[in-house]
């Protein structure tokens, strides 16, 4: 099933097809959010095609919305703000819940304790529901929008962390920082954080995707990001009007979420793994 | 008659999570005839279990049987379906796991798990099958055996689980008994009663079987013939008297050697101090919240008081749960103790580490059992070296690079290891780093916290070998806590018995070990298996301790 | 049930009492950040000084945060919900039915999800890694990996655009037969199964095979037990801790799938009203309905906790 590639090889990862895959559009989207402005064949607000609703053509790959907008600007477009605006969150989410984690688990005590029963009873809210609190509470302006996605992501990875960080903190290498006289910040810095940085990291891939989704839904359902700008939910939202006749303008937008979700979760399950044999 | 069982040119493969073939048991011929125990002897790696498992038709997952052939009493194992061979496990042969605490469901009845092989396989009506089953509760010399059988796995202790599960195998009256490590994780103590157990049972049932394990006293013990591996390749197969006495091979006569007694003769004598290095007086520590009598909920040491001399060695001796461990981070200031002193040099430390100063905490390291957990698999071995010498003498650049290299030198490891990270390096090369790391401080006091139990027998030797040599160049004093007597022989002048949190009994070491005055010493060293095959019948029954 | 089962069972309470306090104070904080003043918001154009005053006054805004906190959670507690902005009706008869017919589709749903993945996920535990187990997990990584609204668009797409079995909407009509109701209620059970039986497979596998993995079942096996033995009796009874939180767990998406598949199919539930009212930003309406939210997800979770203590074996006597 897995054939390794041999330069991956050489350097002593196993890597597998679907990862390879994965990684490359994973790679795509994120290069098409850095660079896709530049591509736009027109103004993602102009209107081209006198039909709304128009089919694939020469002209027009993916077919025009309902106002006859072209639809591969607007994807172009979308791409900026679904992919910025998730990562941006993200690592908002996974920074402070990170550091948050790891300090609980060395300091310990009333820090430990109050914090970890606060971030957990917001762990406890439903996060579409906790999205639809803060957006009704504080609007949707995008800087808003990461802030609300940070905060509500910020308990689990927090979580996350913790759990890791607390393992890590009984090992024996800790102690034996603790017995030298190290202070918390080198703890923190190089004792713990260096090992754990893989599952922190798989976990920032994980919370991606659940960012994502959440923000598609939002915007799914008008509360996301706002016109004149547009993410790949607000497009799947202002042209559902096609669902019936199986518009492009509808099923392109929706596609486009699934090929970065899924391929970032599948990313997430075939990670190089370093080649460790007993011998060889 | 032909053999009970005959293995052929055995070959298995592990799948390693890359993706790679590696085969670990290399082509084993190994016979067995009826009613025979037969030992399977060799170092963690050696394939031991997994030829063991092998019998029963069974691998670990990732693991395939790639070639040869496994006959039990004629039939093929190798080429049965899965369906003939559930009905050969627990009839023809029973296994008894390592770990009879993880191998024991929590959810159901000790009686019902001991009977099940009887229920699979229709073998007795049910009235029957527990009477049979108390039986071997008597036979095996668990205590209350009318009624053992209805507690849950977690209301007994250890050792008991390890009988149960014996009983567990016997039930079906098999052929042949497995019995992987089934002493292993028990304490000295425990373990003579197990073994002695086992034997009686076997004995009577004059059943064959298969004893795995590490330790060659152990299964001199029990078995009549030792087959000895390494690297899933049979070393030399012998009978137990020729094995001990006779070695044919130059790796068996390797792990007959860590078991000759090395007497600890110190060079010259030197007159203690008045003065001693490091002391604790009437030590109280444990933890959980601290109670209204100032102690903390679970006391683990109560009262402890010890002393160090300059330049000697303070071995501390006792089984698991003893309080030994903790004794270390009481004087380490990892677990500050709720009552009592400790001084070093005879100026009174404070309590817990972080309130202790740099200089002090430089005097007095730590070194951890197992050398996987003690150094950080992310930093290369320079960086874990050169983090004390900044730390405490404030080296840095070429200064400490030198210092590192002869730190490694000291440890008897080569220079080019700096950039290496410790993922990379032997379980003995590891502790030779972690010892190093303590050697960086210049300390005065190094606590060795069962620096060589995680260790195979040879490697252990050495790294003992090392302790005594920078001992002699440098001036150390150890305190050097150990289950395994032998080692703490091998080393310290003064050893120290500790049962339930309390010193039981101080000797020196010509003392050792028959000098012991306290009866719980007493049985600790003569529960100490001996390579000789009588010394199980010898030994006196545990009485009145 | 003894002392120690029923300490660890009072504590589990007492912390979902204290998470739901510290719920309670982050919704009615969160609403408090609306910039600007509610009372000039709601007059709009009538903001005289003097209305907006008596209107403050009236809504307690001129009283202190805590003050308002204490009075809002007080009325919860008594069971009043407060009054909406938008249309001056009491939250309660405003939410009264519609919270009956969200959680018809929630029962229904969750009857159906529950067997039906518990099945899948532990047989596919049972023969990890064989055709059927791959092909089901690779479905439910598709599934878990896309937004809720594109099964529900996949699901109109293919039951009423393509293959006119059933309507777009629900609930549009007149129901009078059972039949049509069944139509009615197809397409957003449909939706919710999917994205629910997802979760729960996944998870349940998961806590499955820890428990198959686990040293005791590998000793059933050495006894000869078949494979039917060793899942139901060696590991099922281990695993129901576990199970049980996985199912609570995947039905806590429940609350985030009924949000979206309430507005797709137009389905008069509570959630539906709540979406609505964030976008007229009707504070006390959505309090209510975060609150009501918040006390189901806790008490399923709480629930399961429970169960996993009582199935505890070691706990036993």
């Amino acid at each position: 099933m897995a054939v390794s590639p041999l330069s991956m090889r050489r350097l002593g990862y196993h890597v597998t097809w679907t990862g390879i895959l994965a990684a490359l559009i994973v790679l795509f989207w994120a290069v098409i959010a850095i660079i896709g402005p530049s591509l736009m064949p027109h103004d993602p607000g102009e209107i081209v095609d006198f039909d709304y609703f128009g089919p694939m053509s020469k002209a027009l790959w993916f077919g025009s919305d309902y106002l006859g907008r072209d639809m591969v600007s607007r994807i172009l477009m979308g791409a900026r703000y679904t992919v910025g605006i998730s990562l941006a969150a993200v690592c908002l989410a996974c920074a402070s819940g990170a550091l948050l984690g790891m300090t609980a688990a060395v300091t310990g005590g009333w820090f430990d304790t109050l914090l970890s029963r606060f971030l957990d009873a917001l762990n406890s809210i439903p996060s579409k529901l906790f999205g639809l609190v803060m957006v009704a509470a504080v609007g949707s302006s995008i800087p808003v929008l990461i802030l609300v996605l940070a905060v509500i992501y910020t308990p689990g990875s927090y979580r996350f962390a913790r759990a890791l960080a607390v393992n890590i903190n009984t090992m024996d290498y800790v102690t034996v920082a603790r017995a030298r006289g190290e202070r918390t910040p080198y703890l923190i810095l190089h004792e713990i954080l260096p090992n754990m940085t893989g599952p922190v990291l798989a976990d920032i891939g994980l919370r991606f995707v659940f960012i994502v989704l959440l923000l598609s839904g939002l915007s799914f359902l008008g509360l996301g990001v706002q016109p004149p700008y547009a993410d790949w939910g607000s497009l799947v939202r202002e042209n559902i009007g096609g669902l019936p006749f199986g518009a492009p303008a509808v099923i392109i937008p929706s596609l486009a979420i699934a090929s970065l979700t899924i391929s970032v979760n599948l990313l997430i399950d075939n990670l190089p793994v370093k080649i460790r044999d007993r011998s060889a | 008659m032909p053999n009970l069982v005959e293995i052929r040119d055995l070959r298995i493969e592990a799948t390693s999570d890359a993706g790679n073939k590696l085969q670990i048991i290399k082509g084993v011929d190994l016979d067995i005839a009826a009613g025979e125990i037969v030992a399977l002897i060799g170092e963690s790696g050696s394939g031991k279990t997994t030829i063991a498992l092998s019998l029963m038709g069974h691998t670990r997952r990732g693991c395939a049987i790639t070639g040869g052939a496994i006959r039990l009493d004629g039939r093929d194992v190798v080429g049965m379906t899965e369906r003939q061979r559930a009905a050969l496990r627990g009839t023809e042969v029973a296994y008894v796991p390592q770990s009879a605490a993880a191998a024991f469901n929590p959810a159901v009845r000790l009686i019902d798990q001991v009977v099940e092989v009887t229920r699979i396989h229709r073998l007795m009506p049910m009235a029957e099958a527990r009477k049979k089953a108390i039986e071997l509760f008597r036979a095996l010399a668990l205590p209350d055996p009318d009624t053992i059988g209805q507690r849950y796995p977690h209301q007994v202790s250890g050792g008991q689980l390890q009988r149960l599960s014996a009983a567990m195998a016997l039930i079906g009256g098999p052929k042949l008994v497995i019995f992987d490590e089934p002493t292993t994780a028990l304490d000295v103590t425990t373990q003579i009663e197990v073994l002695r157990a086992f034997k009686s049972v076997m004995k009577a049932g004059g059943m064959a079987g298969v004893y795995v394990s590490h330790d060659l006293a152990v299964v001199a013990q029990i078995a009549d013939r030792i087959v000895v591996l390494k690297g899933g390749e049979v070393q030399e197969t012998g009978t137990t008297e020729q094995i001990l006495h006779a070695p044919a091979d130059a790796y068996t006569r390797e792990l007959l050697s860590a078991f000759e007694p090395v007497a600890f003769a110190r060079a010259q004598d030197i007159a203690p101090a008045r003065v001693p290095v490091l002391e604790m007086s009437h030590v109280f520590a444990g933890y959980g919240p601290i109670g209204p009598d100032r102690m903390p909920h679970k006391l683990v040491l109560r009262d402890v008081s010890c002393r160090l001399d300059r330049g000697r060695n303070l071995g501390v001796i006792g089984e698991s749960g003893s309080g030994k461990s903790t004794l270390a981070r009481a004087m380490a200031g990892l677990l500050p103790p709720a009552g009592g002193k400790v001084l070093l040099d005879g100026a009174l430390l404070e309590p817990a580490a972080h309130q202790r100063s740099k200089e002090e905490l430089r005097r007095l390291q730590i070194v951890f059992q197992l050398a996987d957990t003690a150094l950080n698999p992310q930093r290369a071995i320079g960086d874990i070296l050169g983090r004390p010498l900044g730390f405490y003498h404030g080296l840095r650049g070429g200064a400490k690079q030198a210092r590192v290299a002869e730190l490694l030198d000291m440890v008897r490891l080569p220079r080019s290891m700096i950039h290496r990270l410790p993922g990379e390096l032997s379980g003995g090369q590891k502790q030779r780093v972690n010892l190093a790391r303590a050697l960086a401080a210049n300390p005065e006091v190094i606590l060795c916290d069962e620096v060589t139990s995680a260790l195979d027998t040879v490697v252990a030797a050495a790294v003992i070998e090392l302790l005594k040599e920078l001992q002699r160049e440098l001036d150390l004093s150890y305190v050097f806590i150990s289950h395994d007597l032998s080692t703490v022989q091998a080393i310290c002048d003064e050893v120290m018995v500790m049962s339930q949190g309390e010193v039981v009994d101080t000797l020196r070491a010509d003392q050792l070990p028959d000098g012991a005055r306290h009866p719980y010493s007493r049985l600790l060293f003569s529960s100490v298996p001996q390579l000789d095959p009588g010394w199980l019948d010898r030994v006196p029954l545990r009485a009145g301790v | 049930m003894n002392s120690q089962v029923l300490r660890l069972v009072m504590g589990r309470l007492g912390v979902a009492a204290v998470t739901l306090l510290i719920v309670s104070l982050v919704v009615f904080g969160a609403t408090q950040m609306l910039p600007g003043d509610v009372a000039e918001i709601l007059l709009g154009q009538a903001a005289t000084p003097e209305a907006v005053a008596g209107l403050r006054q009236a809504m307690h805004l001129d009283q202190p945060a805590l003050w308002q906190y204490g009075h809002w959670l007080w009325g919860l507690a008594q069971g009043d919900l407060g009054t909406s902005y938008a249309n001056n009706m009491p939250v309660a008869q405003l939410i009264g039915g519609r919270l009956v017919n969200t959680l018809r589709l929630a029962a229904v749903t969750a009857a159906i999800a529950v067997p039906l993945a518990l099945t899948l996920g532990i047989t596919c535990a049972m023969y990890r890694g064989s055709l059927y187990d791959r092909v089901v997990s690779a479905g439910v990584i598709g599934v878990i990996s896309v937004p809720e609204f594109m099964i529900a668009t996949l699901a109109v797409l293919i039951f009423a655009v393509w293959l006119k079995w059933l309507p777009a909407l629900s609930l549009g009509n007149d129901i009078s037969s059972i039949g049509q109701m069944l139509r009615a209620f197809a397409m957003p059970v449909i939706t919710l199964l999917c994205v629910i039986c997802a979760q729960m497979i996944r998870m349940t596998r998961a806590a499955m095979i820890s428990v198959l993995d686990s040293p005791y079942v590998e000793m059933a096996l050495l006894k000869g037990a078949s494979r039917p033995r060793m899942v139901l009796h060696h590991a099922l009874p281990n695993a129901v801790g576990p199970i049980v939180n996985a199912v609570a767990l995947s039905l806590s998406y429940l609350f985030g799938g009924v949000i979206i598949v309430e507005t797709v199919f137009n389905y008069p539930g509570v959630a539906r009203l709540m979406v609505d009212s964030v976008a007229t930003r009707d504070l006390p309406l959505i309090q209510a309905c975060a609150m009501i939210f918040c006390i189901g997800y806790l008490s399923l979770i709480t629930f399961a906790d429970v169960i996993a203590i009582l199935s505890n074996p070691r706990l036993r006597k």
